[in-house]
C-alpha cells in the first residue's frame, strides 16, 4: 500500500552513465560556454557608453521590481513544494487556487472602494482582504484535494498529475463562467500609492508591503513546520508516509493541512499580486502558476527554503536578466525574451543540478 | 457511502457550473420579421463559369451570413461590439432600427457566429469551420488582424468566400504582397492611424522623443511601425522599441528599461489588458510628465474598468472619429440610441459602425447580384458578389464615404480622433466624449 513508488534501479544505471568521461566533458564545455556568454553579455552591458547605459537608479528599480515579483512567486511556489514534499505530486491547479483567492478579495475590494472604506481604513480593509483571499484559496485547495486528488491516492503517479491539469482547466473555466472574461481593476488604498524612502531610496509602497508580508508569511511558515505538532507530522509524512501512519499520524489529515497551508499562502500571494498589478482576471493564475512551479523546481522541489530562493531568483532573472545580459549583445526588444530567458535557466539547472539548487542531488524526474 | 458524498459534491459543482453558464449572454430574441427588401433579377446564372461556384438559397430559406469575430476571452469587447453592429444592420434592412430584423430579397438573414479567438489559431479554426459550410454567402470578420493575416483570408479566399473585416487594421492585409482577392475591410489602414498619432505627439503636444511598446500581434506591431516611421520623418527621435507578450502582467521591468531613454511619450498600440497595465504601471515608473498613447484596441470599456483613475493629460487613445461625417447625425441620433436600447449599454469598442457599414455594403451587393429563378429560389455567384463589393464607390456609410480599392481597403479617406482619458466614447467613459484632436488623411497621404 505504498503511496510513493520509487524506481530503485534507475539511479544505478544513470550513475554509471554519468561516470563516463565524455558526458562530463560535454557538461564542462557547455557550462564554460554559457558562463562566458553570460559574463561577456553582462560586461558589455555595464561598459556601454554613458548615454546608452542604464543609470544606477534603473538598476535599483530592476532589482526592487524583481524582488517584489519574485517574492510573490515564492509564496505560490511554496504551495507546489509543500504538496510535492508530501504527495510527490505536482498540483497544477495551484495557479487557479491563487486566482480564486484574488477574486474573493476583489469583490470585497470593489465594494470597499465604492463605499470609501478602502481609503479611510486602509489597514483594516487590507486585513479583511487578506483574510478573505486566504479563506477562499484555502477552501478551493481543500475542496480540490477532497474531490479530485483523494480518490486517486493509490493510483499511479501519472493519474493525479493529469487530474490536476483537468482540475486546473475546470476551475479556470468555472471562473470565466462566474466572473466573465474581462480584466477588472483592483482597488488600491490611497495610503499605498506613491513611495516611501528607505535608506535614501524611494521604493513603491506596495513593493514594501509585498516584501514585508512575504517575510512575515515565510517566517510564520518555518516556525509552524519546525515548532508545532502538526508541522512535525507534516515532516514525518514527507519523510515516509507509511511509517508515519504506523506511528499513529493521521496521514489524510496531514495532507489536508498541507493543501490548506498552500492555499493560505496562495491567498496572501493573490492579494499582493492584485495590489501590485491593480487588476484581476480569470486567466491570472496560469502564468504565475507556471512561473512558481519553475521557481519550485529551480530551488529544489520539496524544499521550502528552495522554493523561497527559487522564487526570488526567478523574479530577479526576469527583471534583470534581459537588461543585464541581452542588452550587451544589442538584441532588439530584449524584454520580449523574458520568458525564453527564464525557461532557459530552468533547463540549465535541470542539466547541471537535476534536483534543483537546494535539492538533495538525487535526480528525480519531475 | 463515501462515493455518495463525492457524488453529492460533484453534483453541487456541476449545478453551479450550469447556473454560471445560464448567467451568460442571452441570444437576441427572434422577433417578427418585417419588410421585404427589393426584388432580385430573374433568370439563370452560369455557375459553371464561376471558378468558385454559387450559393443556392431555396425559397423561404434564410440567407446565411457569418461573423468571425472575437467574442470570447480578453478581447470579447471588441468582437461583441462589431457583432452588435451587424445585428443593427440586419435590423435596419426594413428601414427602421426597431429591433425587428428586415429581409434581403424576401429572405431572412441568418447570422452564423464563429469566434476568431483574436489569434491565428482561432482564425484557423473558425475559418475552417465556415469554409466547410457551402451555405455561407460571406463572412464579416475578423476582429483581430492576427486571425485574418495568412489564415482566415487565405482559407476563406481559397473557397471564394468573401471576408469583410470591420476591425482589422494591419497594413499587411491589404499590401501588394499579401492581399487575398476575397478580402476587404471597412476598418482603416493603420498607416493612417499611426501617422495621425505621430502628428499629434510631434506637432500638437510638442514632444520630440518617443518610445513604442507593443505586443506580438500583427496589429500592434504594424501600428507601432507606422507610428515610428512617421514620427522619425517628422524629425522626432525614437528612444526605444520594446516588445511584450499579450499575456504579460508584469510590465515593470520593460517600462523601467524604456524610462532610461526618458522619452516624452510612450506609444503602446495594444489590446487590453496590456494597454491598461502599461498605463497604470507606467505611472510609477516613467518620469513625471511622460504622456502615454494607445490605439483603438485600447479604447474599450475594459481599459476603464482596469485602469480606474489616471491623472489628466496622461493617457490618450486614438480611434476613428465618427461624429464628423455627413451621416454623423444618423449615428448620434438613431444608431447609438438603438444600440443602447437593444444591447443595454453604450458601445464597448469603436468598430460597431464599421461592422454596420460592412454588413450594409454586403447586403447591397447581394441584392445586386442575386438571381431569382422566379419562384423565390436565389442563386448568388461568388465571384460576382466579390466584384460587386469591389466596385463599391462613394458609398455614404456611417464611417464616411466608402470606396473599395483593388487591394481591399474600403476606408480610404479616414478621420482619426484622439480622445483624452477618461473622456472616451465608450461605456464607462465620461462625457463630453469629444476628440481633443481630429485629422483626416487618405491612403495616398501616408503611402510614400
Amino acid at each position: 500500500m505504498g503511496t510513493v513508488t520509487q524506481e530503485p534501479t534507475r539511479g544505478g544505471q544513470l550513475g554509471r552513465l554519468e561516470r563516463l568521461p565524455w558526458r562530463r566533458i560535454i557538461l564542462v564545455v557547455l557550462s564554460v560556454l554559457i558562463l562566458a556568454v553570460v559574463l561577456v553579455g553582462a560586461y558589455r552591458t555595464l561598459t556601454l557608453p554613458e548615454d546608452q547605459a542604464y543609470s544606477g537608479a534603473r538598476w535599483r528599480n530592476f532589482i526592487i521590481l524583481g524582488l517584489a515579483q519574485g517574492s510573490i512567486y515564492a509564496l505560490i511556489a511554496l504551495g507546489y513544494t509543500l504538496v510535492y514534499g508530501i504527495l510527490r505530486m505536482i498540483n497544477f491547479a495551484h495557479g487557479e487556487v491563487f486566482m480564486f483567492g484574488a477574486f474573493g478579495a476583489f469583490f470585497f475590494a470593489d465594494a470597499y472602494e465604492e463605499s470609501g472604506f478602502l481609503d479611510s481604513n486602509p489597514i483594516a480593509s487590507l486585513a479583511i482582504l487578506l483574510t478573505v483571499a486566504m479563506l477562499t484559496s484555502m477552501g478551493v485547495a481543500v475542496l480540490l484535494e477532497r474531490v479530485a486528488y483523494r480518490p486517486l491516492r493509490n493510483a499511479p503517479r501519472l493519474v493525479p498529475l493529469i487530474t490536476a491539469i483537468g482540475a486546473s482547466l475546470f476551475l479556470r473555466e468555472t471562473a470565466r463562467g462566474f466572473f466573465g472574461p474581462q480584466t477588472r481593476g483592483f482597488g488600491v488604498p490611497t495610503a499605498l500609492e506613491g513611495t516611501w524612502t528607505i535608506f535614501g531610496i524611494p521604493v513603491d509602497r506596495i513593493q514594501v508591503l509585498v516584501l514585508v508580508t512575504v517575510i512575515i508569511a515565510m517566517t510564520l511558515l518555518s516556525l509552524f513546520i519546525a515548532r508545532t505538532r502538526t508541522g512535525k507530522s507534516m515532516r514525518a509524512v514527507a519523510a515516509d508516509s507509511e511509517i508515519a501512519s504506523l506511528m499513529g499520524i493521521h496521514v489524510d489529515r496531514v495532507i489536508v493541512t498541507t493543501f490548506a497551508i498552500g492555499g493560505l499562502l496562495a491567498g496572501v500571494a493573490a492579494v499582493l499580486f492584485s495590489l501590485t498589478f491593480e487588476s484581476v482576471n480569470f486567466f491570472m493564475g496560469f502564468r504565475p502558476g507556471i512561473a512558481a512551479f519553475t521557481a519550485a523546481v529551480l530551488g529544489g522541489i520539496g524544499s521550502i527554503t528552495g522554493a523561497a530562493l527559487g522564487g526570488i531568483l526567478l523574479g530577479l532573472l526576469q527583471s534583470l536578466g534581459p537588461a543585464l545580459i541581452l542588452t550587451g549583445y544589442e538584441i532588439p526588444s530584449p524584454f520580449q525574451l523574458k520568458d525564453a530567458f527564464t525557461f532557459f535557466v530552468l533547463v540549465l539547472v535541470l542539466i547541471f543540478r537535476p534536483g534543483g539548487l537546494l535539492g538533495t542531488g538525487d535526480a528525480e524526474k519531475v | 457511502m463515501r462515493d455518495r458524498r463525492y457524488l453529492a459534491i460533484l453534483a453541487l459543482i456541476s449545478a453551479l457550473t450550469l447556473v454560471a453558464a445560464a448567467c451568460g449572454d442571452d441570444d437576441d430574441g427572434g422577433g417578427e420579421t418585417a419588410g421585404t427588401g427589393g426584388t432580385a433579377a430573374t433568370g439563370a446564372v452560369d455557375c459553371e463559369a464561376d471558378e468558385f461556384g454559387c450559393v443556392e438559397i431555396a425559397a423561404g430559406a434564410p440567407i446565411q451570413v457569418a461573423s468571425l469575430l472575437s467574442i470570447s476571452g480578453e478581447t470579447a469587447f471588441l468582437g461583441t461590439d462589431s457583432n452588435n453592429g451587424i445585428t443593427l444592420a440586419i435590423d435596419d434592412l426594413d428601414g427602421s432600427l426597431d429591433a425587428t430584423p428586415g429581409q434581403v430579397l424576401g429572405h431572412d438573414v441568418e447570422l452564423v457566429q464563429e469566434d476568431d479567438g483574436c489569434s491565428a489559431e482561432g482564425g484557423q479554426a473558425g475559418a475552417t469551420a465556415l469554409a466547410a459550410n457551402p451555405d455561407i454567402v460571406a463572412v464579416i470578420g475578423t476582429s483581430c488582424s492576427s486571425s485574418a493575416l495568412g489564415v482566415a483570408d487565405t482559407i476563406l479566399g481559397d473557397k471564394g468566400i468573401l471576408l469583410f473585416s470591420p476591425s482589422n487594421t494591419n497594413p499587411g492585409l491589404t499590401s501588394e504582397e499579401a492581399h487575398q482577392p476575397f478580402y476587404f475591410r471597412t476598418a482603416h489602414n493603420d498607416l493612417i492611424q499611426g501617422a495621425i498619432v505621430a502628428d499629434y505627439v510631434f506637432n500638437e503636444l510638442g514632444i520630440d522623443t518617443a518610445a513604442t511598446i507593443n505586443d506580438e500581434s500583427p496589429y500592434a506591431d504594424g501600428l507601432a511601425a507606422a507610428f515610428r516611421g512617421r514620427f522619425e520623418s517628422l524629425g522626432g527621435t525614437i528612444t526605444a522599441e520594446e516588445q511584450v507578450n499579450s499575456a504579460d502582467t508584469d510590465l515593470g521591468p520593460v517600462l523601467n528599461s524604456i524610462a532610461e531613454g526618458e522619452p516624452g511619450a510612450v506609444y503602446g498600440p495594444n489590446f487590453n489588458p496590456v494597454c491598461a497595465l502599461t498605463a497604470t504601471q507606467g505611472l510609477d515608473i516613467l518620469s513625471e510628465g511622460t504622456v502615454q498613447l494607445g490605439s483603438d484596441g485600447c479604447l474599450e470599456s475594459a481599459f476603464i474598468e482596469t485602469a480606474g483613475e489616471l491623472p489628466a493629460g496622461y493617457y490618450y487613445a486614438s480611434s476613428p472619429d465618427l461624429t464628423v461625417f455627413a451621416e454623423g447625425a444618423f449615428y448620434k441620433d438613431e444608431f447609438l440610441p438603438a444600440y443602447q436600447d437593444q444591447f443595454g449599454s453604450r458601445p464597448t469598442a469603436v468598430f460597431h459602425a464599421h461592422a454596420y457599414d460592412a454588413a450594409n455594403i454586403l447586403f447591397q451587393a447581394i441584392e445586386e447580384v442575386a438571381v431569382d429563378d422566379g419562384s423565390g429560389n436565389l442563386t448568388i455567384s461568388r465571384t460576382a458578389l466579390r466584384d460587386a463589393v469591389q466596385s463599391t464607390a462613394d458609398y455614404e456609410g456611417v464611417t464616411g464615404v466608402i470606396t473599395c480599392t483593388p487591394l481591399g481597403d474600403c476606408a480610404t479617406d479616414v478621420t482619426i480622433g484622439l480622445f483624452e482619458y477618461p473622456n472616451w466614447p465608450v461605456e464607462g467613459g465620461e462625457e463630453p466624449a469629444d476628440a481633443v484632436y481630429t485629422d483626416t488623411k487618405t491612403l495616398e497621404d501616408v503611402q510614400e
